[in-house]
């Protein structure tokens, strides 16, 4: 079980890096697929399939497709997909701050004694989750909704498809 | 190290990748997969906890990343409507060169 | 039984859902060009073997022996996957149908489905949102710019169409409590033909909705702009030649027939026979049955109907569908609500049901259409 999970980690970790590093914005879009489809493999190994194929439809099937289509239209030519390397000392910086806080983060998790589970853990069904989410987290459940309604016409206007010129006419 | 620590470790190492990319790299598309990224950490850790969880209470991790997934995917549409906005005020999308608060 | 045994159950099923599935598929092409032609008043092949049966062999030879043509500058990697991703997409979706009803082989039980998950139902609606992927890559992979603009305004035209798709189905999960395909189909048996989805589940309106999804989806007529030739050449489809067309090809047919495998299993009560007395009928016949006329269907429509323009699919998707889609979910849930109800108030619940979805239908229909008067011809002067 933690061969498979050191696989997973490792897919998961090698393509968000490679994604992160390269130069080729499509690339870095579609190793990031890769990676978001290695987390949906951690979540079915845990067990949590409803959460693995919510990632699926949401971030594989829905924002990666926006962040192909944002990519694909802020382009004058070719040549702009490659970003430009960055200047040394910005780069080491960054890294600098990602290990230090990564350092600190794995700190705390080697030292806290962590509780052991013990007993079976039953797999949670649609149902249940369900009922969770209507019951305790209907209210959360109705202001995520009002959220992603308001995220919506946010973004379309934001992008532009709202806008007058000032003389009030539609565009054509 | 128990496999929980090994889960919890990994989802560091995601979140750091993420930082790494969001502080380092100058256009904006990218500095966003890395925010995407560290909330696909926390996601992680979230999981990693409620795999290993003591039996009552049987649906909160899941209930709690599904609330995140929807919430990272809100943000990731309005930061990218935003980059196509910035795009139109300065044809280009380097964050270097968004200076001016005009446009 | 133990992993090896389930390991090779589980590959003699693939093996022979793939087999079944690929003949389906290419004679399905055979039967959507003899009925299209005999619609249109003439015949379709009929020339290789009688009534033109070897045509789908002679159209496979085709595709296999036809000269290969990758043009320079593609993007080599993305331009060979992409009909892969589209035709794996579609193969998943078929792999979570139940075609049969469990049957026990030496004592153990045996599903007639490939892959029983507890949320059969989402993995479809997953898979479907990859799928468009495979549309996406081929076209920007191209190195053609009309691939390009083809490739976009299919993804945008199937992304908004998955929605109406997932909204149509969840009035069906509200009856069935589950995402279970198996249990879904099970739950439709209280009473043969009446306790289908379809009539006595009511979600009538959901499928049509999911109907008219599944023509988008699967990029057919009258949903076809993406790859009708008389638009942006063939969109993504452009560069792509031999048998790796053949495969995008079939990916489409494959999508007809997972999306109406998806329509059989939650609507119309999946391998379950109509009447009690018709069960000595075996089960996967009945499903296959109930496919093909769903086949029919998508081969009539084709037939019959006028291509949509990009904005007329987008509108009908979002101004139209979504809306009903919500709506139906709502009425669902009243329907659910009162199924306590008996007595004289049954007809009320009927009418209070059928008003709350046909009452949103004609004031958006109407308004959708408004404007849109009947054509005046002018002719010339005599």
């Amino acid at each position: 079980m933690n061969a498979v999970l050191a696989a997973i980690a490792l897919l998961v970790l090698g393509s968000a890096a490679a994604a992160l590093a390269l130069r080729n914005l499509i690339h870095s879009a579609l190793l990031l697929i890769l990676s978001w489809l290695g987390i949906a493999l951690f979540f079915l190994w845990a067990d949590a399939e409803f959460a693995a194929f919510a990632q699926v439809l949401v971030y594989v099937g829905a924002v990666s497709m926006v962040v192909l289509f944002a990519v694909l239209l802020t382009r004058q030519s070719r040549a702009d997909l490659s970003v430009t390397a960055q200047s040394r000392g910005r780069a080491a910086a960054g890294v600098g701050a990602a290990l230090a806080v990564a350092a600190v983060l794995a700190f705390a998790v080697l030292r806290t004694p962590l509780p052991v589970p013990s007993g079976l853990r039953s797999a949670v069904t649609v149902r249940q989750l369900g009922g969770e989410l209507m019951g305790p987290h209907a209210g959360a459940l109705l202001l995520v909704g009002v959220l992603l309604t308001v995220t919506l016409l946010g973004a379309v206007t934001i992008a532009g498809a709202g806008r007058l010129p000032p003389d009030g006419k539609d565009q054509p | 190290m128990s496999a929980l620590q090994g889960c919890l470790l990994f989802s560091s190492a995601l979140f750091a990748i993420g930082l790494a990319g969001a502080l380092t790299r100058g256009n904006a598309i990218l500095v966003l997969l890395g925010i995407e990224l560290m909330l696909n950490a926390a996601n992680v850790n979230f999981i990693a906890f409620w795999h290993y969880r003591p039996t009552p209470a049987p649906a909160l991790g899941v209930v709690f990343v599904l609330f995140a997934i929807a919430i990272g995917a809100a943000e990731a549409a309005v930061g990218l409507a935003l980059i196509i906005a910035l795009y139109r005020g300065q044809k280009s999308i380097r964050l270097e060169t968004a200076t001016r608060l005009k446009g | 039984m133990t992993i090896l045994q389930f390991f090779l159950w589980s590959l003699l099923k693939v093996a022979v859902v793939t087999v079944v599935m690929l003949l389906a598929v290419a004679y399905t092409v055979l039967l959507e060009r003899k009925l299209v032609g005999r619609i249109q008043n003439r015949w379709g092949p009929s020339r290789v073997g009688p009534f033109g049966l070897l045509q789908p062999l002679v159209d496979g030879a085709k595709s296999f022996l036809k000269e290969d043509i990758i043009p320079t500058g593609v993007y080599r990697p993305l331009y060979l996957i992409a009909p892969i991703i589209a035709l794996g997409c579609a193969l998943i979706s078929i792999a979570v149908v139940p075609f049969g009803e469990p049957v026990s082989i030496a004592g153990s039980p045996h599903l007639f489905q490939i892959s029983d998950v507890n949320i059969g139902l989402l993995v479809v609606l997953g898979v479907t949102s990859i799928g468009v992927y495979g549309i996406a890559l081929a076209g920007w992979s191209s190195n053609n710019k009309y691939s390009l603009l083809g490739a976009l305004r299919s993804s945008a035209q199937l992304v908004s169409y998955e929605l109406a798709l997932g909204l149509s189905l969840v009035g069906v999960v509200l009856r069935a409590g589950t995402l279970n395909l198996r249990l879904i189909v099970e739950q439709q048996s209280t009473q043969g033909m009446l306790t289908w989805n379809l009539f006595g589940g009511g979600q009538f309106v959901a499928f049509f909705i999911y109907l008219m999804a599944a023509y988008a989806e699967t990029n057919r007529s009258p949903f076809d702009l993406p790859e009708a030739e008389s638009e942006l050449i063939a969109g993504h489809l452009t560069e792509y030649s031999g048998f790796k067309y053949a495969l995008f090809f079939m990916a489409e047919y494959f999508g007809m027939c997972a999306l109406s495998g998806m329509a059989v299993t939650l609507f119309l009560g999946g391998w379950q026979a109509p009447c009690a007395f018709l069960e000595v009928v075996p089960s996967y016949v009945w499903f296959a049955l109930k496919l093909l006329g769903l086949l029919l269907g998508f081969i009539w429509i084709r037939a019959t109907l006028p291509r949509l323009r990009i904005d007329q699919l987008t509108r009908l998707a979002w101004k139209f569908l979504v809306p009903l889609a919500l709506i139906n979910l709502g009425t669902a849930g009243f329907w659910i609500r009162s199924a306590g109800w008996a007595g004289p108030l049954q007809p009320l619940r009927w009418a209070v049901a059928l008003a709350l979805v046909a009452l949103p239908f004609l004031l958006i229909g109407r308004k959708l259409t408004a404007g849109i008067g009947p054509r005046i011809y002018r002719y010339a002067a005599p």
